[in-house]
């Protein structure tokens, strides 16, 4: 199984959808690869362009954002620019269902948590760094500062979603299982 | 205790129950198009799994961008085309054939009542209008509904929207779905089947059910639904009349779909649309929804009526209505898409398009086109547009552009005055 979590990248914005985690002009590409510059590309926070090039941006293993996270479109393309960005873990504090389902389709993590649990995060100093327990379903984000504090948040994983993550995704669970 | 409808579905379709959350379902419809289908295509292929399930259960369109626009989007064809071909999957639509395909399945009778239905779409929640449980997934989804004709989905949990009241002359289905939406907001339905009744449902046609259930999506929903009726039955007569004796017979055997009057909801909202103005979007989310009276003056570039929520006969007749002998506005470019071939030819014959063309629109094949700003009327960046469509995210019909959601006889008003404008004032 894939391990999960590393640097975080935080997206402090209610209801970023599809067409800002990658924009339908690229929806003519028809490899996964050719996505990879244009992840989240058209977001943006603050009403301000968000710098999705950045060296953080290109760090990131782990995005931790606020409520109705991947909105819009069924495009799994979104799911696919995290992927081959390295990015396999989307926190937040709810999803959009398609998004959701296409996260666990792709044996990959989205985990939700409370809003008081995102805050914590999003009041933590410095860069954070995130580690994920899948055996006892805990997130814990580590800040990289000198000041080295953490925060742990519990998480519910539904047995159905755990599985697909153990099997690589939904291709594999159903060739194996229908 | 008893099932709403979409749990009847589920219950009658169920192949595995791998945790009391999760329902694999076994699949009536798989509904494929050419943007999302051709990377599940050849991930099948690459795998060595190219094999689909029942190819007289997949239809395929080729929609989005059509006839192709350069060389990426004329491969996404050609891997569709030649995929079809080798699977013979009959029900394929194609150049000079094809049509929006939230409006072309219909239309050839696809769809029923009590089916399953999944497309690499979210608007598919469209199809709810018939009775059936019609989801948009993504690819990974639509890989394996290929391939084994199932997919799964967290058990059911719906809500009842009952919309009651008479909507005055110019107020139509688009603008009570956007009432809808605000009222919802963009996440108010999330991992919910919306279930649409009350005596203003009963009274829609089959194609003010599709814009209502359209847009279920756009606040979060798995799907909007309507339970089958008589209405459905006369629209799908042609298609299953040798299934019944007589219409009757079908909406009798339809009843059997209906929700339980001890049926449970997770929430039921009551609205009574008597006072409702026509409706129209102001950001760039779709419950960024106000009266239009609101909104009344707000310049826009470009006018468009189509796509799988308002590009149906019915929307046309109703933006014509407003636009017979009248001209676009000085500056202002009219874009119009008949959703399919056979609205087309419908609306050749009613004289629609001549209203069209006589006002100075542009006149397209049937196609998604600017809908989704991938060709046919991208707007430029600041350009605003007046849109019969279901989406106004940033970006949407063109980086740095603004649309306006509204109904096609609001995007008629506005094509005449040049600016967003109550329809009302304009009806002859
Ligand atoms: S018309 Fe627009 S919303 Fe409908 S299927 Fe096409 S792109 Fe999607």
């Amino acid at each position: 199984m894939k391990t999960f979590g590393g640097p975080a990248i935080l997206l402090d914005r209610n209801d970023i959808n599809t067409d800002e985690i990658i924009p339908a002009k690229y929806l003519t590409e028809i490899t996964k690869i050719s996505l990879k510059p244009h992840l989240l590309e058209d977001l943006l926070l603050n009403d301000k362009p968000f710098d999705s090039h950045s060296t953080k941006m290109e760090e990131a293993k782990v995005v931790i954002t606020r409520a109705n996270f991947g909105c819009g479109s069924s495009r799994e393309h979104a799911v696919w620019a995290f992927e081959v960005n390295d990015i396999n873990v989307v926190i937040a504090e709810s999803f959009a269902r398609i998004f959701r389902q296409n996260m666990f389709n792709c044996g990959i993590l989205a985990i939700q948590l409370s809003s008081d649990d995102i805050d914590a995060f999003f009041t933590m100093s410095g860069d954070i760094s995130i580690s994920v327990d899948m055996d006892n379903e805990k997130v814990t984000a580590l800040s990289t500062d000198s000041s080295q504090n953490t925060v742990e948040c519990s998480f519910l994983l539904n047995e159905y979603d755990k599985n697909l993550v153990s099997a690589g995704g939904w291709l594999a669970y159903a060739e194996k299982n229908y | 205790m008893g099932q709403t409808i979409a749990q009847k579905i589920f219950s009658s379709h169920l192949r595995d129950k791998p945790t009391p959350e999760n329902m694999v379902l076994d699949l009536d419809a798989v509904l494929c198009h050419e943007i999302t289908t051709p990377i599940a295509i050849m991930d099948l292929v690459e795998k060595g799994m190219d094999r689909v399930f029942d190819p007289s259960k997949i239809k395929a369109v080729i929609d989005h961008v059509t006839p192709a626009k350069d060389s990426k989007t004329a491969a996404q064809g050609k891997i569709m085309r030649d995929w079809a071909t080798r699977h013979a999957i009959k029900d394929f639509f194609d150049v000079g054939a094809n049509g929006v395909c939230h409006a072309l399945f219909p239309e050839k009778g696809f769809i029923r009542p009590g089916y399953t239905v999944i497309m690499g779409d979210s608007h598919t929640c469209t199809h709810g209008a018939f009775g059936a449980f019609a989801a948009g997934v993504g690819t990974t989804d639509l890989e394996v509904g290929i391939l084994k004709g199932v997919c799964t989905f967290r058990t059911p949990v719906s809500m009842k929207v009952t919309i009651t009241g008479k909507l005055q002359t110019g107020v139509v289905a688009k603008d009570v779905i956007l009432a809808i939406i605000k009222k919802l907001t963009v996440n108010g339905a999330t991992d919910r089947v919306i279930e649409f009744t009350g005596p203003l449902v009963d009274s829609m046609n089959m194609s003010s059910r599709m814009t209502l259930c359209n847009m279920a999506v756009e606040a979060g929903a798995t799907s909007g639904i309507c339970l089958p009726d008589r209405t459905t039955a006369e629209y799908l007569w042609p298609f299953i009349k040798a299934e019944y004796t007589t219409i009757d017979d079908a909406v009798k055997d339809f009843s059997k779909w209906h929700s339980d009057t001890d049926a449970e909801y997770i929430e039921v909202i009551e609205m009574d649309i008597s006072d409702l103005s026509p409706q129209v979007t102001y950001g760039y989310k779709p419950d960024h929804v106000k009266d239009i009276a609101d909104m009344e003056g707000t310049p826009v570039d470009q006018i468009y009526i189509g796509s799988c929520t308002n590009g149906r006969i019915e929307d046309l007749r109703e933006s014509a209505a407003i636009l017979n002998g009248k001209k676009l506005a000085a500056g202002v470019r009219g874009i119009v898409t008949p959703a399919t071939p056979l609205i087309y030819s419908q609306a050749l014959e009613e004289g629609i398009i001549k209203i069209f063309m006589d006002a100075g629109f542009c006149v397209l094949n049937p196609t998604c086109g600017a809908c989704l700003g991938m060709s046919s009327g991208v707007l430029a960046e600041n350009e605003v547009c007046a849109s019969t469509t279901n989406r106004n995210f940033n970006g949407r019909m063109g980086k740095g552009g603004m649309v306006h959601l509204m109904s096609p006889a609001s995007a008629a008003a506005a094509a005449i005055t040049g600016s967003i404008t109550d329809p009302r004032k304009h009806l002859q």
